[in-house]
């Protein structure tokens, strides 16, 4: 059951629709920034394989410029 | 209830993200946080500015069972980013003391009788519909504050500027600002600093001019330590008249005799000048060159009026008139060592240095307050270090909001939401927004604080509501407006959530609600304006300020402009108010996004705050082409003024050898009516003291503790010594804080002001010591 969050950054213009299509995904929860073109994302997926789902699913999203990594957090871990 | 363990994980993860933002992205701001933010299940979080000074941290108030219980700092506040101070960390605390009013009180056969609030809200407005119809418009006044809620300030202006027709409308905030505002007015020609707090995190040197920040200004000052941590090179330079803990925290403190700031500035531009440090291409191209009226007196007697007028001088005028202030002038002058105005100088004009002053009440309660504004604002139009990032003249605020509200809606005799009574345009579209004839709107301004305290004192003024604010503790020269507001025919109406000295001589007493018990809007000193939603209900019959006013208004017949519901009114003033500011020069919020985010910096054009007004890189309001507009003023510069040193109204002779010096602590807040009610803090500080200079406390035998008389040509006053305590005046000096009601500083003081601000000058008169 991981949690992560990252600092998204979209691509130049592209924040609204950064916003609308990480917003789209399943699992996901956005906290956008103000006053910068930066988003805080937060994921929370029940297990392992809807995880490299998600994964392979923000990859292929067109607006993202990056995804930097801030936290992470997997029960199975403990 | 069951805390849940993957919310407060997932709290956890927001909350590195954060950090990691706000390490990467200095000033970034999450407006949606507050709205995850309920993670532990036990309490639920709103935001909220501080309830105290004009810094504007945003808070989260944690409420449980109805009840305010904890307070956190707002991590998507870009002010303090999740950093409190002491009092904001106490904050809600203030709203439960055990004295706390809660029903309306009217003085009954000499005393006071607790009534329905109805009936106290009739008394008020048949009160002051018989003073208006017997004595005359100006007859009847009305006093509130810069913690005037947005909201509170624009209903009192509409209701006695535009409806009663008398501008004898004035605020606390007179005390405290209006210096700042004639600065920024006369330089810019618009009020209100040209930065933001981010100049903190980029600017390499920051001079405090007569500014305390480390007590008055913690969170400010700590991201300036913070600045210094992180970045080689950055230093803090405070320039005092005495030593604090400021000081204890700078690279350098350099000691100035009270009012010579005046000379030590000039000298400062005469060193630029010299050296060649000048930004020449700015100032030919943003730049005019202005004198005005000499001598200009110190307003001690009534009906003292003054009116400066500016008169163009170029660059060489200028430079001659600064032929008066070379260093080793002013060193005699100031006290302050020539090498060390040579080194201010220095810092300001090296190009690779990015300067920050920042200043409050030492250069704005000044006999030349708005003297002192303007030639700081030359030093940075010399070498072009403003409107920039970390380039910047700051003027700090005291009130939560003294400019939200003050400032900006204009609770002030000369000022309207928009533009001045004496302006024609400015009246009719007031009389327009407010559905009032424009002949209700009065072209003279009237009364300013101190002389509407001193036409209570006369009789010309019968009738005063007070809202706010504690007068009958910081009016200098108290003796004289206390006594005045005991005479037998004046009606006294005070709204308040505590007794005070003020609630003392109050005809009318009505229970105020605090804060977060209502909805609102503050403005805080960098053009923020932050909505609060209520909370937590007040207690007793307490009502807001604002709706107290709406109810009065209603009772004399201005249904029309007062159509408000209980529901929605703060909404409906909002939308209204920032008609008066359309326009990219000062464009406000809409209220929807007022109450998504943890502040708005105006102007607001297209979605976008305005960190820095007047550089078209920020400001959508630059229309001229050029890398600054300036474009407050006709000429589209901003003014340079050739302004000299003059002494203060009073200083130290044979007879009263001591400078009195007033001012503030950080544990308590104004005049401590709320921070005296939270134990930790009064417990901290419980009463007022005299620093005084350890030499000096040798000389008259006084050691810690001991009691101390202070008089001065106007009263006198008791109190115990601190002698190497917090703060340590120079030798020839005494500083009182003013918090404490148990010792009335004000009686002592002199009621002196800047003849173009009316802002009284707290910093300066004599007195003489005894050992009592």
């Amino acid at each position: 059951m991981p949690i992560f969050s990252y600092l998204a950054i979209p691509k130049e213009g592209a924040r609204e629709s950064m916003c609308s299509e990480l917003s789209a995904l399943e699992f996901c929860q956005i906290i956008p920034a103000e006053n910068q073109d930066v988003v805080v994302l937060l994921t929370d997926t029940p297990d392992e394989n809807t995880e490299k789902q998600l994964q392979s699913a923000l990859k292929k999203l067109p607006s993202l410029q990056s995804l930097s990594l801030a936290f992470g957090y997997d029960e199975k871990e403990k | 209830m069951k805390l849940d363990r993957r919310q407060f994980i997932k709290q956890a993860a927001i909350s590195s993200a954060f950090a990691t933002a706000g390490a990467l992205f200095p000033g970034i701001s999450f407006g949606n946080w507050n709205m995850l933010a309920n993670n532990a299940g036990l309490i639920s979080w709103q935001k909220s500015p501080c309830r105290f000074c004009g810094t504007g941290c945003g808070v989260l108030i944690g409420v449980s069972e109805g009840r305010a219980v904890a307070v956190k700092g707002d991590p998507s506040c870009s002010v303090n980013k999740g950093l409190c101070c002491m009092k904001g960390y106490h904050s809600v605390q203030a709203l439960y003391g055990k004295d706390r009013i809660t029903q309306a009180q009217v003085r009954k056969d000499g005393k006071m009788v607790e009534v329905p609030i109805q009936e106290a809200l009739d008394l008020i407005a048949q009160k002051l519909k018989e003073t208006h119809e017997t004595h005359g418009k100006d007859s009847v006044a009305m006093y509130g504050s810069g913690q005037w809620t947005i909201p509170d300030g624009y209903v009192a202006s509409k209701l006695f500027k535009g409806c009663l027709g008398t501008n004898n409308l004035e605020a606390n905030a007179r005390l405290c600002m209006a210096s700042a505002v004639t600065g920024f007015m006369t330089s810019f020609g618009m009020d209100e600093p040209m930065g933001c707090y981010e100049d903190i995190d980029y600017a390499d040197i920051f001079v405090t001019w007569g500014n305390n920040m480390a007590e008055m200004h913690p969170v400010l000052f700590s991201r300036m330590l913070a600045n210094r941590k992180r970045r080689a090179g950055v230093k803090i330079i405070d320039f005092a008249t005495r030593y604090s803990r400021t000081s204890q925290a700078a690279d350098k403190t350099i000691i100035f005799k009270p009012q010579t700031d005046l000379a030590v500035a000039n000298a400062i531009c005469y060193e630029i000048i010299r050296n060649d440090w000048i930004d020449r291409n700015f100032i030919n191209n943003h730049v005019s060159f202005h004198k005005g009226k000499t001598d200009i007196g110190y307003g001690t007697e009534d009906h003292f009026a003054f009116k400066d007028s500016a008169e163009s001088i170029d660059f060489d005028a200028f430079k001659t008139f600064l032929e008066d202030y070379t260093p080793e002038k002013v060193e005699k002058i100031s006290g302050v060592p020539a090498k060390e105005i040579k080194y201010l100088a220095s810092l300001y004009g090296n190009p690779s240095l990015k300067v920050t002053s920042f200043w409050c009440m030492g250069m704005n309660q000044h006999t030349r307050g708005t003297w002192i504004n303007n030639l700081v604002y030359n030093i940075h139009l010399l070498v072009g270090k403003i409107s920039t990032p970390g380039n910047s003249p700051f003027s700090l605020t005291g009130q939560p909001s003294a400019c939200g509200t003050v400032r900006e809606v204009g609770t002030l005799t000369h000022k309207l939401p928009h533009g001045v009574v004496m302006n024609e345009q400015a009246r009719e579209m007031a009389a327009e927004i407010w559905d009032v004839p424009v002949t209700n709107i009065d072209p003279k301004p009237s009364y300013h604080t101190v002389e509407m305290f001193r036409a209570l004192d006369r009789g010309d003024i019968k009738f005063i509501w007070i809202q706010v604010t504690n007068p009958m503790v910081t009016m200098p020269n108290l003796n004289r407006y206390r006594n005045g507001a005991l005479k037998d025919d004046r009606f006294i109406v005070v709204s308040d959530v505590y007794p005070t000295p003020t609630t003392d001589v109050a005809d009318v007493i009505l229970p105020a609600a605090m804060w977060v018990e209502q909805e609102g809007m503050y403005g805080n000193s960098e053009r923020r304006t932050q909505h609060f939603e209520q909370i937590v209900d007040p207690p007793g019959e307490a009502m807001s300020d604002t709706w107290q006013i709406i109810e009065v208004a209603r009772r004399l017949g201005f249904e029309k402009q007062f159509p408000w519901s209980s529901e929605d009114y703060i909404e409906k003033i909002w939308e209204e108010y920032r008609k008066f500011h359309a326009g990219p020069k000062h464009e406000m919020a809409p209220y929807k996004v007022l109450q998504q985010r943890s502040g708005v910096q105006w102007p607001f054009v297209n979605g976008k705050e305005t960190r820095w007004r007047f550089n078209p890189k920020y400001d959508p309001a630059c229309t001229n082409g050029k890398d600054f507009d300036f474009y407050g003023k006709k000429d589209n510069r901003a003014w340079i003024w050739a302004r000299p040193y003059e002494p203060p109204a009073e200083s130290p002779d044979n007879e009263y050898n001591f400078w009195l010096n007033t001012g503030r602590v950080i544990e308590h807040w104004h005049t401590g009516s709320m921070t005296r009610r939270v134990p930790v803090l009064h417990n901290a500080v419980p009463s007022s003291y005299v620093e005084i200079n350890p030499e000096d406390a040798a000389e008259l035998g006084v050691v810690n503790g001991d009691l101390v008389k202070i008089i001065s040509r106007r009263g006198e006053l008791t109190m115990p010594a601190q002698i190497n305590g917090r703060g340590v005046p120079v030798r020839g000096m005494v500083f009182v804080p003013f918090f404490d009601e148990s010792y009335l500083i004000n009686e002592v003081t002199l009621d002196a002001f800047c003849p173009i601000s009316k802002q009284p000058d707290y910093k300066k008169c004599a007195v003489r010591l005894e050992k009592a």
